[in-house]
């Protein structure tokens, strides 16, 4: 069998008119750029109407540049998938054709919010913004990818072949049995593995650890923010200085310091997610006890699910069997973290509260001098519930808007982590180890590191979009 | 004034002490120095040797007496054997018990020996800061002068094509971290088999087989273009995107500002009035941010250090981390938390002396 081409049959085609495509972005944006820079607008006078300038002409023509680039990659990507048979499909037309949940997904997605717009609040507004639309789609992608990876990938992300040693993308896939896929997309790394197919299945670990991390991040600063913004005085010194002292570390060293082996065999991170992972619960609870304790019907089943259910995920997460940590039965343990996911979960969080806790500290301080508040004083509402259901809910603009770059950011994170070694267990397929095995090879073979690299920065590049979107919508009212 | 700068100085010396407090503590748990009697003993150590190792070399003291010890505000630990023979933290080999001086720490500049490397810490420590110091120094040269005119020019004019097109960069820019650039850089600029490199080989652009060197090992003692141009590059493109964004949003504060507004209508040039009104309110801020930065890129240099084996600062934290050399790692953390404060301090006075607004009674 024959190595895939990367375009296929479409490549005689569409390559020339790419390519141009690609020529002519390049050139008219740059001419843009420079003209635009230099060419002041000839608004002299009292007219209304101002002559088109060079630079006008020129981003008339990137626009269309740039259509006619986005029209070609759209053909490789549809005609991919309209192509039969994996051999005329190419490399890019197979993995359009793998995606297919996901362009599916994608659609409805976007015809749903853009039907709805009217209705969907900061999410709607976000579908009118070209820079958030973009942003939320490359986002989207990578969740729906996370999602499906299952049917996407080819095949499984520790699965080995024989023959397949850092082989170029397309080679087709030796001794390959029926019902199998027959080639490895991107080729095989180091370990014979399937890259396409372990950057897939790096999504799911990427798009599950860096939101979960980021939110428990969020919990932790919210729950020690917002008293310390409220009340000041020495709790809001204690805090802030602490706070000041972790963001003074130099964060790689504090994770060599955290992720090493003796430092694991002590317990302390263990005893850090004893502490940090009660920060939701704590926080729930308040959180509903504050508003509904006048209910007492309502406000016990309400806890009794918070800290019911928040009390099992909290034990079952910390209780491992064979640590000092196994206090709960077999069958009552919910699940067992694998190697050191905990550790690097717990680090991840810890590293990322001070800041969240600076910002919204911020905030409260902000909005506490607002009329609201001292409405709600002056009608004798309780100190939390002024907190939580007066004050924070008017924070919350910013607060997203951190919260899409702050994923962002907790991936890089990761990834560096992974690029360090300390990450998840070196075979696991998430993005930062994917690197950090690749690059060991980085001058003989690229193609088992650009892909990962890729993934990496577009989904960060998504989220830094998203986030630049909300941003600008959210200052619109 | 001088109150404003005591209380940030006495703040910084207690931030300082407890960030070493707290490194101490992590360095010194019973594991670590139970891995450190065996690499520094012998690996069969029994438990019981081990203790009476840690006993004989003054680990086994309370934590805050070590602190005290190694600060150099507690005398040093003397051990007198069974034989009479006395060492102890104070006492090199060579000099009498009664000749050694009492205190030795930090603060009297005994830094310790570096287990990995086998050479005084402090001596390493400053050698490996001056190899970093010129990569930083280079990636401001670089970086500082792109992003501010960066910032500046699509914040001049907001919501224009330039402005969109430039702010998409930067942000492009921030979402790039290092060990991608870095790794797509040596892909395609410094790989004799992919990218650039072989087709300026074979038109006969370049001497030899890459454009750019892989590696920037040979920058230690000689920086050329070839070496050091991507280590540089790498570090200066991720904190680019942030600082220019920084600078356009001060930018567009300014252009909307009343005074140019003003300038405006008496019939300045644009010209004039970016370069002699707006620019200079522009950069307050910025500068705040290109001082903060340093945390960052000391971060930054960890990674682009050990990816191009540049053997500076950070390379040389991985290799105290990754070989648990509890002294050199203490010193190295002393030298960075001293970095980040004083950095800190730094943009906190200049941002008072520059902003006019800002007055500290």
């Amino acid at each position: 069998m024959d190595p895939l081409t990367w375009t296929g049959t479409l490549g005689p085609f569409l390559n020339p008119i790419f390519l141009v495509a690609c020529a002519a972005l390049l050139v008219t944006a740059l001419a843009q750029a420079v003209l635009s820079a230099f060419v002041t607008t000839g608004g002299s006078g009292n007219v209304l109407s101002v002559a088109r300038t060079p630079a006008d002409y020129a981003g008339v023509a990137t626009k269309g540049a740039f259509y006619l680039f986005l029209a070609t990659a759209l053909a490789y990507l549809i005609g991919g998938i309209v192509v039969q048979g994996t051999p005329n499909k190419g490399i890019i037309g197979a993995i359009s054709t793998q995606l297919l949940p996901v362009w599916i997904a994608l659609a409805v997605t976007f015809a749903l919010s853009i039907t709805f717009k009217k209705k969907l609040g900061l999410w709607g507004k976000l579908m009118g913004s070209t820079i958030g639309a973009i942003g939320a789609g490359m986002v989207l992608f990578w969740i729906f990818t996370g999602l499906f990876a299952e049917i996407i990938a080819t095949h499984q992300p520790l699965e080995i072949a024989s023959g397949m040693k850092n082989k170029l993308p397309g080679t087709p896939l030796r001794g390959a049995e029926e019902g199998e896929f027959q080639w490895y997309l991107l080729g095989g790394d180091a370990l014979t593995r399937d890259v396409f197919s372990r950057v897939v299945h790096g999504s799911t670990w990427v798009m599950v650890i860096a939101p979960l991390a980021t939110m428990f991040a969020f919990m932790v600063g919210i729950s020690l923010g917002v008293p310390a913004g409220f009340f000041g005085g020495v709790l809001d010194t204690i805090l802030s200085f602490v706070a000041n002292l972790i963001l003074a570390f130099p964060v790689i060293l504090l994770f060599y310091l955290l992720v090493t082996p003796e430092i694991v065999d002590t317990g302390l991170p263990i005893y850090m997610a004893a502490v940090l992972f009660l920060f939701p619960i704590l926080f729930l609870t308040v959180l509903f006890n504050s508003k509904f304790h006048t209910q007492p019907a309502v406000n016990y089943t309400i806890l009794a699910v918070v800290i019911g259910g928040g009390g099992w995920l909290y034990l079952s997460l910390l209780s491992t069997p064979g640590t000092i940590w196994n206090f709960l039965p077999r069958g009552v343990d919910l699940f067992n973290l694998q190697g050191n996911f905990l550790i690097v979960f717990v680090s991840v969080v810890f590293v990322n509260s001070p800041t969240v806790f600076r910002i919204v500290r911020g905030l409260v301080l902000d909005i506490k001098t607002r009329d609201y508040v001292a409405a709600a004083h002056t009608r004798g509402e309780g100190v939390w519930y002024t907190m939580l259901w007066e004050i924070l809910p008017n924070a919350r603009g910013p607060l997203i808007v951190d919260f899409c770059l702050r994923i962002g950011y907790t991936t890089i994170l990761l990834g560096t982590l992974g690029f360090f070694g300390l990450g998840l267990e070196s075979e696991s397929p998430d993005w930062g180890s994917t690197i950090n095995t690749g690059r060991k090879l980085i001058a003989v073979y690229i193609h088992p590191l650009v892909p990962p690299a890729l993934a990496l920065m577009s989904l960060v590049l998504g989220l830094n979009l998203l986030a630049d979107g909300l941003r600008e919508e959210s200052l619109k009212d | 004034m001088a109150i404003f700068l005591l209380r940030r100085v006495g703040m910084m010396i207690l931030t300082a002490l407890c960030l070493t407090f707290i490194v101490f503590f992590l360095t010194n748990l019973y594991p670590n120095l139970e891995k450190l009697a065996k690499s520094e003993g012998n690996q069969r150590m029994t438990d019981a040797q081990v203790a009476s190792w840690l006993d004989r070399n003054g680990h086994s003291q309370p934590l805050l007496v070590k602190y005290g010890q190694w600060l150099g505000v507690a005398p040093g630990f003397v051990h007198t054997a069974e034989n009479g023979t006395v060492t102890g933290r104070c006492i090199s080999t060579g000099t009498a018990p009664e000749d050694a001086p009492r205190f030795c720490g930090v603060l009297q500049g005994e830094w310790g020996m570096s287990t990995v490397a086998g050479e005084p810490v402090l001596d390493l420590t400053l050698r490996r800061l001056g190899l970093t110091a010129w990569l930083m120094l280079w990636v401001m040269v670089v970086m500082v002068p792109m992003a501010l005119i960066l910032g500046v020019l699509s914040g001049m004019r907001e919501g224009s094509g330039m402005d969109r097109s430039l702010s998409t960069f930067s942000i492009a820019s921030t979402a790039t971290p290092e060990y991608v650039s870095g790794v797509i850089f040596i892909a395609f600029l410094a790989s004799s088999k992919y990218g650039l490199s072989p087709l300026l080989a074979d038109l006969g652009l370049i001497d030899g087989k890459t454009l750019f060197k892989g590696s920037a090992a040979s920058a230690m003692n000689d920086i050329t273009f070839e070496n050091f141009t991507l280590p540089v590059i790498t570090i200066a493109l991720y904190g680019m995107g942030y600082i220019a964004r920084m600078t356009r949003a001060s930018m567009t504060e300014v252009m909307t500002a009343q005074y140019i507004r003003t300038a405006r209508l008496k019939g300045q040039s644009f010209r004039a009035i970016v370069l002699k009104h707006a620019l200079r309110n522009a950069l307050i801020a910025p500068f705040t941010v290109i001082m903060l930065q340093f945390p960052w890129l000391l971060n930054g240099v960890v990674i682009v250090e050990t990816l191009f084996n540049y053997k500076g600062f950070g390379w040389t934290v991985v290799l105290a981390a990754s070989n648990n050399d509890i002294n050199l790692l203490l010193g190295l953390s002393v030298v960075a938390v001293v970095v980040v404060l004083v950095t800190q301090l730094i943009s906190d006075v200049g941002y008072v002396f520059l902003n006019p607004r800002i007055r500290v009674s």
